[in-house]
């Protein structure tokens, strides 16, 4: 696990905010997901399910693993400068 | 929490002046007291009693990223310094220093202060010290990761140039790492405290000052490192953090290898910033900070990047924080 997924998103950064900041969270990382076939659920407060289309599903205790396993489910790496990526998200690329 | 032990690490290329710096820093009366880790005791030649060696030894993680690597040998040799201390066979430490080879990679050193449950409760880092040979400049892939990360680059072995020389190579130094303050040092001679700041120098945001406006590769050229550029992005308004630690998360993931270092203070909405240090996967817990340095409430980050534009990056922030709104 990297420090930076660690420190920024399951120590005291992460789960400020509570539930709502989660969900939040959440909701956020699905627009991503979306444009690689994958969606994230919440279970519990606890831990995440990531999930593709064809039924496969990873359970996913943060999000700090959240991107290695999704990158391993999509077969591709999760580039947020994809131009792609960037105008899914509703931006205007370049 | 107790107040941590600071950790500065000094390392620049095989030759580049760290063992005379080093040799020099420790007969200066202003160094204090002082245990020091190296890699090789015969080369600093000069007897102290917190002199130490280690043996580098990187452990690779499960995650199979270099960067993130504990240095378990580091780890060792600084817990074993606190237990002596501790039971009275050494004297008090105000400081480490730890040398590193040549072509040692500072961010595992950096992950293993961050990460090791002992470690991160007594030691905090206090700044990276970069020698680079004004002779030979930089020049291997090494030399710039870790020019990159320094927060104090050495001009080292000035008296052997044209002044000059001097001055491109550090007009090049200041292109490739703005964030780093570039100093001139003769044969070692040069004051511990220009040096050793403390770690409230390394949180203090005055050295953020965007650089001039460039876009990635588009300038210097001929200046260039593998195609490796520092630049900044500004943002007007406040910053969703959320969005942000989606985005900078993902970016490292994908792309940590090529982002050598990002240093930022951000508008999240607070009275003062937050402050953000990395340097590839590893990033610093971030602080609050209870005030702007400048008062502009800008959010600004300082990008040292291989082959990723400023526009591009931009572009991609700006749409994850629109999609936190919409």
């Amino acid at each position: 696990m990297c420090a930076l997924c660690g420190v920024l998103l399951t120590d005291h950064w992460a789960e400020r905010g509570g539930a709502r900041n989660r969900a939040f969270r959440v909701r956020l990382v699905n627009r991503v997901l979306a444009f690689y076939g994958l969606s994230l659920d919440d279970w519990g407060s606890a831990v995440y399910t990531l999930r593709d289309r064809k039924g496969s599903a990873v359970v996913v205790s943060d999000l700090a693993s959240l991107w290695t396993e999704s990158e391993r489910m999509a077969g591709r790496p999760l580039d947020p400068l994809d131009p792609g990526l960037v105008a899914a998200l509703g931006g205007v690329h370049g | 929490m107790a107040e941590r032990l600071p950790v500065a690490v000094v390392t620049g290329a095989l030759g580049s002046g760290k063992t005379t710096l080093l040799r020099s820093l420790l007969t200066h009366p202003g160094m204090g007291e002082t245990a020091v880790l190296v890699n090789e005791l015969g080369e600093v030649g000069i007897d102290h009693h917190l002199l130490r060696q280690v043996d580098e030894r990187t452990v690779l993680l499960a995650s199979g990223c270099l960067c993130c690597s504990m240095r378990g040998d580091l780890a060792d040799e600084l817990r074993d310094l606190l237990t002596r201390r501790d039971r009275g066979e050494i004297p008090p430490f105000g400081r480490v220093v730890v040398e590193t080879t040549g072509l040692a990679d500072p961010a595992p050193i950096l992950y293993t202060l961050l990460a090791e449950p002992v470690l991160r409760h007594h030691f905090e880092l206090e700044t990276v010290v970069v020698t680079v040979d004004a002779q030979h400049g930089l020049g291997r892939e090494e030399a710039v990761r870790q020019a990159a990360a320094a927060d104090t680059l050495v001009v080292t072995k000035v008296e052997t140039v044209e002044q000059d020389a001097v001055a491109a190579l550090e007009e090049e130094l200041g292109r490739l790492n703005p964030l780093a303050s570039v100093r001139e040092v003769s044969f070692g001679d040069v004051d511990p405290a220009l040096l050793f700041p403390g770690p409230e120098r390394r949180r203090s945001p005055r050295d953020l000052t965007p650089p001039p406006a460039s876009d990635g590769a588009r300038e210097n050229k001929k200046h260039s490192h593998d195609g490796v550029e520092a630049f900044a992005l500004t943002v007007e308004g406040e910053l969703d953090w959320t969005a942000f630690g989606v985005w900078l998360t993902m970016l490292l993931q994908s792309r940590g290898a090529d982002v050598l270092r990002v240093k930022g203070l951000l508008n999240v909405g607070a009275t003062g910033p937050v402050l953000l240090n990395g340097v590839q996967h590893v990033v610093h817990p971030p602080e609050h900070l209870d005030a702007w340095p400048d008062g502009e409430r800008r959010s600004r980050l300082v990008f040292i990047a291989r082959g990723i534009g400023r526009a591009e990056l931009e572009a991609s922030l700006a749409a994850f924080q629109r999609a936190a709104r919409t």
